[in-house]
């Protein structure tokens, strides 16, 4: 145990080994967190009114980035299915580095919310007693709190069980606590999802965001976006890292988030049918979203690029043409993210707060402080999944092993076995 | 010489005016069966000067013409078309209001005389619904009298300067 | 192995202490303690201030003491933060007879006077909407106007409708509520206790009248304009970063008065009163008027009742 303790710190220092390339990004993202860092300041210095948000729109910019990463997490679901259950070799060899995106988008999670507190320092309130006052099980940010903890620390288990299986030349076995743990992570990946789209459902007064299909929508558009977004980097961490990832694996992927996109858009045309042809008073803020009322139109922009965004990445990623040529597959997965991120952001928070409850309309846009404290957290976020990275490449790759004593012979063994069935 | 006549028509006029408390109390029987409720009210909105009436119409007999003469002149009437003013003061004695019976009436009891038009908004005055009341909501109130807010002759809600509306969320700013 | 109930007090407590001290070595690194003024201990004594409803007798009259002494030092005149509880066999109800407001705005006002909210950045918890008569589209908020300026009020053609806290028998924001700061107490006012509301704002989501308000900057207020008398639920300063909301001015009514916006309307508006007692004018009014209550299809159940009076002379 002390051992494998230090081995643990012994991995760390491989966050130090790069090049000047690697240094100058390190430096590129400490930038951004320092501005996040200073927006952050002013922030906590005069309060929230340096944000947009009012009575009004009450959550804003914050929210809606923390709606987004919550579908991130969860995508890593995409990849642990084909991996653990349908043992596809090719992702299985990547679906470590989902894994820390799912780790990482949770940390992002829980910043974003902290950002969005009014009192901070009180956060620890919300701990079960004896030691705070969480209401559970009757508030779904309760649940909240507790789905995305619960999923963060399956991940960390998991990934880091894992690496220190591989580190130690050994593998684990799915048919123990930790097989347990992979299959419980994932319905709890579905869990952090649902329960994010429940905390909005859950806001009855809000008819919005009162569409039973929510949920299924909310997981829908995340395992659009969350891969999307995965494939991009494995295509940057491949080119810049010896991390070997297969082809075979990212149009694997890519296909599923086919389906995804499919599914996704079918449950928003359902939404807005649902929502607009009875024309009730309750589709007062879909129409908003969509076409504004009486000249006030901004969040207009915003919904029909996402639409714009999504099909045409819908196009793209359908043909299999286009989806199996590395620029418009690219394209189109960047497409995706944006067309997400905005329709889960501006397109899905903001517009459940105009109309408020009162009739009024309020044109919410994000501040100067919101924007730059949520680069900061993104910069911290790109921070945080590079230092994972870079941990796990020697582990992964096989060039960091602790070998000792009796597991020495087993453990170049197992490099070999890992070796011979990358070949495979 | 005119200041001085004045103060000492004031001087005299001044036990006359404290006769006449600023608030004073009263009883109201609400339902049948439930004991009558104490209640203040606030004086009426009568010019102090003018009152009591007695001290110029003592010994004036009635006017035989329905017509507004001396210091009445400015009183309009929107209010009863075809009234005048002995509907509701009393001409035999100046100092108090009258009934439709004939019935003399206090002042401090104006609400009766309106009571008797207008008797669904008395019943709900009497019950707390109509008019305004301030106190306790479990102990003494003070019951703001009809005359209060519609002066008889003209009993009409006077509109009011309403207060500024409030900061729009977009001019709400840090540092404003 | 089992136990026993000192050891896993004992266990708690440790829990605790650690987590405290945890938790004070990250807030004193995070927060400038730059107020001379207040002392390190009751700095601490604040941070780890306990829900109010979990406090004894003993304790609350203590945080009242901390509390007293900090508005002092802050605002230089002696407030009093009353912990008066809820008096037994009261349930407060209010109405609001729509067809006699004029929408002159003098209650909105009087509450800020007597609640003691911000005024910059202004925080008002009475909102009063002016409808159009005739408007086949009542009751759409979408057609009301907040921001109406008028030389008098009312304007010919419109009717009001003010808005607060309707202080539902089933309130939304409590149930939304992580860390249980607002709560409903016996007598049915839906209050906060601002020593332990996180500010996450999830309440104001889930309300549907647009009753709660968030303290976005550092409340102002000038010393000479704050109501001293006060109460730990109700009135007493807010800070920043915290929700709050009307408590049918608690401070009054749990003194047997009506509250200030009562006695501000000079129309006669407003009633309040005891819905459990048969002979309250508020229990009159529900037998006899015709009334309704703001999105009732949504079963919260609000204790604030509307009607339109019959007649009316406007």
């Amino acid at each position: 145990m002390v051992q494998a303790t230090k081995n643990f710190f012994i991995a760390w220092l491989s966050i130090f080994k790069g090049g000047p390339k690697y240094y100058l990004w390190l430096a590129f993202l400490a930038c951004l967190m320092g501005v996040g860092v200073y927006a952050y300041i002013g922030q906590a210095e005069h309060g929230l009114i340096m944000t947009a948000m009012r009575d009004q729109v009450s959550w804003g910019f914050y929210i809606s980035n923390f709606t987004f990463l919550v579908g991130v997490a969860a995508a890593a679901v995409l990849l642990v299915i084909p991996a653990y259950v349908h043992n596809h070799q090719p992702i299985k060899k990547i679906v470590l580095f989902g894994e820390l995106m799912a780790i990482t988008a949770i940390i992002m999670c829980i910043l974003f919310i902290m950002t969005d507190l009014g009192q901070p320092l009180r956060v620890w309130h919300i701990l079960p007693p004896p030691i705070g006052m969480m209401h559970w099980p009757t508030s779904l940010l309760a649940w909240d709190v507790l789905v995305l903890n619960g999923y963060f620390i399956l991940n960390v288990i998991i990934a880091f069980y894992v690496m220190y299986k591989y580190a130690h030349g050994e593998h684990y076995e799915m048919k123990s606590v930790i097989g347990f743990l992979i299959y419980l992570s994932i319905p709890a990946a579905i869990s952090i999802h649902t329960v994010t789209a429940f905390l909005y459902n859950a806001a009855f007064s809000r008819p919005f965001w009162s569409a039973s299909i929510l949920a299924p929508r909310f997981i829908a558009s995340a395992l659009c976006s969350g891969p999307a977004l995965m494939l991009l980097v494995f295509q940057v961490l491949r080119k810049v890292t010896d991390v070997e990832i297969e082809d075979k694996a990212i149009f694997r992927v890519a296909t599923l988030i086919t389906y995804a996109m499919a599914v996704n858009l079918f449950f928003l045309l359902a939404e807005v049918f649902g929502s607009f042809y009875p024309g009730t008073a309750e589709s007062v803020n879909i129409h908003y979203l969509f076409f504004g009322i009486d000249g006030q139109t901004n969040l207009v922009k915003y919904i029909w690029t996402a639409v714009a965004c999504n099909v045409t990445a819908f196009v793209l990623i359908l043909n299999p043409k286009t989806r199996e040529k590395f620029a418009t597959l690219n394209f189109a997965l960047v497409l995706m993210i944006v067309g997400i991120y905005l329709e889960k952001g501006m397109g899905l928070v903001i517009p459940g707060f105009t109309p408020d409850v009162l009739g009024e309309i309020y044109q919410y846009t994000p501040t100067a402080t919101e924007l730059l404290v949520s680069l900061g957290v993104w910069a911290t976020g790109a921070m945080i999944y590079t230092f994972l990275v870079k941990f796990a490449i020697p582990i992964h790759t096989g060039k960091l092993r602790f070998a000792s004593g009796e597991h020495a012979v087993t453990a170049k063994r197992a490099v070999i076995d890992d070796v011979t069935s990358e070949k495979a | 010489m005119g200041k001085k006549l004045l103060a000492i028509i004031a001087l005299l006029l001044l036990p006359l005016s404290l006769a006449y408390a600023d608030e004073h109390s009263n009883k109201l029987t609400l339902m049948k069966g439930v004991p009558a409720q104490k209640f203040i009210m606030p004086r009426p909105p009568i010019d102090k000067g003018l009152w009591p009436c007695s001290q110029c119409h003592k010994g004036m007999p009635p006017g035989p013409k329905r017509k507004l003469t001396m210091m009445h002149q400015d009183i309009v009437l929107k209010h009863m078309p075809g009234g005048w003013c002995y509907d509701c003061h009393n001409p035999n004695n100046r100092d108090t209001l009258k009934l439709f019976t004939g019935e003399s009436v206090s002042f401090d009891q104006s609400y009766l005389v309106c009571g008797q038009c207008h008797g669904f908004i008395f019943q709900e005055w009497k019950h707390g619904l109509h008019g305004k009341r301030v106190g306790m909501w479990n102990g003494v109130k003070t019951y703001y009298q009809c005359i209060n807010c519609h002066w008889p002759h003209e009993p009409h809600f006077k509109p009011i300067v309403p207060w500024p509306a409030p900061i729009k969320p977009a001019d709400i700013k840090y540092g404003n | 192995m089992k136990k026993t109930k000192d050891e896993r007090r004992a266990l708690k407590v440790n829990r605790r202490t650690l987590l405290k001290g945890t938790l004070a070595a990250a807030a004193a690194t995070m927060l400038p303690l730059n107020r001379a003024d207040a002392s390190f201990s009751d700095f601490w004594e604040s941070f780890f201030q306990k829900h109010f409803r979990e406090m004894t007798e003993a304790e609350k009259e203590k945080v009242v003491a901390r509390l007293e002494k900090e508005y002092e030092e802050k605002y230089k005149i002696a407030i009093k933060v009353g912990i008066e509880p809820a008096m037994p066999g009261v349930l407060f109800g209010y109405g609001l007879d729509l067809s006699r407001c004029i929408g002159c705005r003098t209650c909105e006002y009087a509450c800020v006077a007597e609640n003691n909210q911000s005024i910059d950045p202004q925080i008002h918890w009475i909102q009063v909407l002016r409808f159009k008569k005739e408007d086949p589209k009542f009751p759409d908020f979408e057609h009301a106007e907040k921001y109406y300026n008028a030389a008098l009020a009312p304007q010919p053609g419109y009717f009001y409708m003010p808005i607060q806290c309707q202080q539902c028998e089933n309130p939304a924001c409590t149930r939304a509520c992580p860390t249980q700061a607002t709560w409903k107490e016996p007598d049915g006012i839906v209050t906060i206790d601002y020593n332990w509301c996180i500010g996450c704002r999830y309440c104001m989501a889930a309300c549907p009248y647009g009753a709660r308000h968030f303290n976005w900057g550092e409340p102002h207020r000038a010393p000479q304009d704050i109501n001293p008398n006060t109460h730990y639920l109700g009135n007493r300063p807010r800070y920043r970063g915290v929700v709050e909301k009307c408590t049918f001015c608690i401070q009054r009514s749990r003194k047997g008065k009506y509250t200030a916006c009562v006695e501000a309307c000079p129309v006669g508006a407003r009633k309040f009163g005891n819905l459990l007692d048969p002979n309250s004018e508020i229990r009159y009014m529900i037998a006899n008027k015709r009334v309704f209550r703001l999105k009732e299809d949504l079963n919260t159940s609000p204790k604030f009742f509307y009607f339109f009076d019959f007649g009316g002379t406007r």
